[in-house]
């Protein structure tokens, strides 16, 4: 499916696609996306949401296990913002 | 701190292909690239460069799958979680080998293609490749590798580009790369041979952006502009020294994989220096890192921050001094020279990149 023409929904289930590695970067204590001649530095939500995303979560699920986790406002925000974002260079799929 | 993000490792410069744009050395038959370094010694410029912070390997050469270790190589690398490209011509690359370096780690695969024909692909390499290439590309693809389709335009295949994006499309590829000729080593000498016209290219300009519209997000179109008809430089490796180095095939370490013709400049090797202090310390990495070595028109231009100055190499093969502005810039006093470049008389005939001529030219700097 393209996610450019599947909007994200509560039951879409997304994976980081097989071109991109997610890797913890000792050097710079931080999360970074690696593929193809690039890479997305994370900060710290955004790599607790990657991690979830393992192709076997729906968005609804990773939504309330971040919310149980950070006890935070605006998570679904988050998710969807980042989701779809990396989405459209290509990085996530569903 | 400065901390580089990117290693290209030039495993080898022995090539199959003899294509007259390479960047590599004009005496890379020579001597001082002869003596490659050994599997540990790989290995170690990889823990290095690893604990420099570097996350993103190129795997590059001449031809990288002459190195019979390659897989071994691969292994280490992928040991320590860096992002892998093999950047290959794919001469008599077989699905097994490519096999087995997906499973020593490798992440993608880039494969050079010289022109949409096979016929002239192979005029262009100087050697029967392009089954070879097309093969390979299938193979890749078989192995579930992300696959880049790179090609380096002039004015021989320059007006292929629908053809080769349709041939990326037909392969399955994630990416192609259509990278005008950068003019330094080969592609220097050869520049009157290679210098497409200012018509070509923007042919070629509305072919790709076309195709972007058409393909949208199947397949990425990247298009690298000659920037001998830019305005104002590129900003080269993203600043010298500041995320970027070059290992060479006996361990020399450059800023960028065209910095050794820089005469003025002391190299060092990383079989007397650990990395570490050659990007720190070295003569060649701290020369030109910041914007202290500027001259006008470039210390007091609102540009600096955005070109760095453009190409440290490119003013010295143009100006014969690293340290000027890059005169691909309209602001350059030597500008002049680059446009004289843009006019000059068209040569037919180019000079394959091959052993015997690389001895005959090294005599000549």
């Amino acid at each position: 499916m393209d996610p450019a023409i599947t909007p994200l929904g509560a039951a879409t289930v997304p994976h980081v696609a097989p071109k991109a590695r997610l890797h913890w970067d000792e050097v710079r204590a931080r999360h970074v996306l690696l593929y193809p001649e690039g890479l997305v530095a994370l900060n710290e939500t955004a790599a607790a949401i990657l991690q979830l995303c393992d192709g076997l979560r729906p968005v609804d699920q990773i939504i309330a296990t971040l919310k149980f986790r950070y006890q935070a406002e605006g998570i679904e925000r988050d998710v969807t913002a980042l989701l779809q974002g990396l989405a459209v260079k290509g990085l996530v799929t569903w | 701190m400065v901390r580089p993000l990117w290693l290209l490792a030039e495993l080898t410069y022995r090539c199959p292909l003899q294509c007259p744009y390479c960047s590599n050395p004009l005496e890379f038959a020579g001597g001082r690239f002869k003596n490659e370094l050994t599997t540990e010694e790989w290995c170690r410029v990889f823990r290095e460069a690893h604990a420099l912070g570097v996350l993103q390997l190129g795997l590059s050469g001449g031809e990288p799958t002459l190195r019979p270790d390659l897989e071994a190589l691969v292994r280490c690398a992928h040991d320590l979680g860096m992002y892998q490209t093999l950047v290959t011509s794919a001469y008599r690359l077989s699905k097994d080998r490519l096999a087995q370096l997906k499973q020593a780690g490798l992440d993608h695969v880039q494969i050079s293609v010289q022109a949409a024909d096979a016929e002239l692909s192979d005029t262009i390499a100087g050697a029967m490749s392009y089954d070879d290439k097309v093969a390979a590309y299938r193979y890749a693809k078989e192995l579930g590798f992300p696959l880049t389709v790179n090609v380096v335009l002039h004015r021989r295949n320059i007006h292929q580009v629908a053809e080769l994006i349709a041939l990326a499309e037909s392969l399955g590829a994630e990416r192609i790369e259509l990278a005008n000729t950068q003019y330094y080593g080969w592609g220097f000498h050869n520049r009157a041979a290679l210098m497409p016209s200012r018509k070509q290219i923007a042919a070629g300009w509305d072919v790709v952006q076309r195709e972007r519209q058409r393909l949208g997000k199947r397949l990425e179109i990247v298009w690298v502009l000659p920037d001998y008809y830019e305005e104002f430089p590129k900003p080269c490796m993203g600043g010298w020294a500041r995320s970027y180095l070059t290992v060479t095939p006996a361990g020399e370490v450059w800023p960028c994989h065209a910095a050794g013709r820089i005469t003025t400049l002391q190299f060092e090797n990383v079989r007397a220096r650990s990395l570490e202090w050659i990007w720190n310390e070295s003569d060649a990495f701290t020369r030109f890192r910041g914007d202290a070595w500027m001259p006008e028109p470039c210390r007091s231009c609102l540009r600096k921050t955005v070109d760095f100055g453009g190409c440290r190499c490119q003013a010295f093969l143009v100006t014969a001094d690293a340290a000027l502005t890059d005169p691909v810039c309209s602001l350059s006093p030597h500008r002049g020279l680059i446009d004289a470049a843009l006019t000059e008389v068209e040569l037919d005939e180019w000079t394959y990149r091959a052993a015997p001529a690389s001895r005959a030219l090294a005599g000549n700097g």
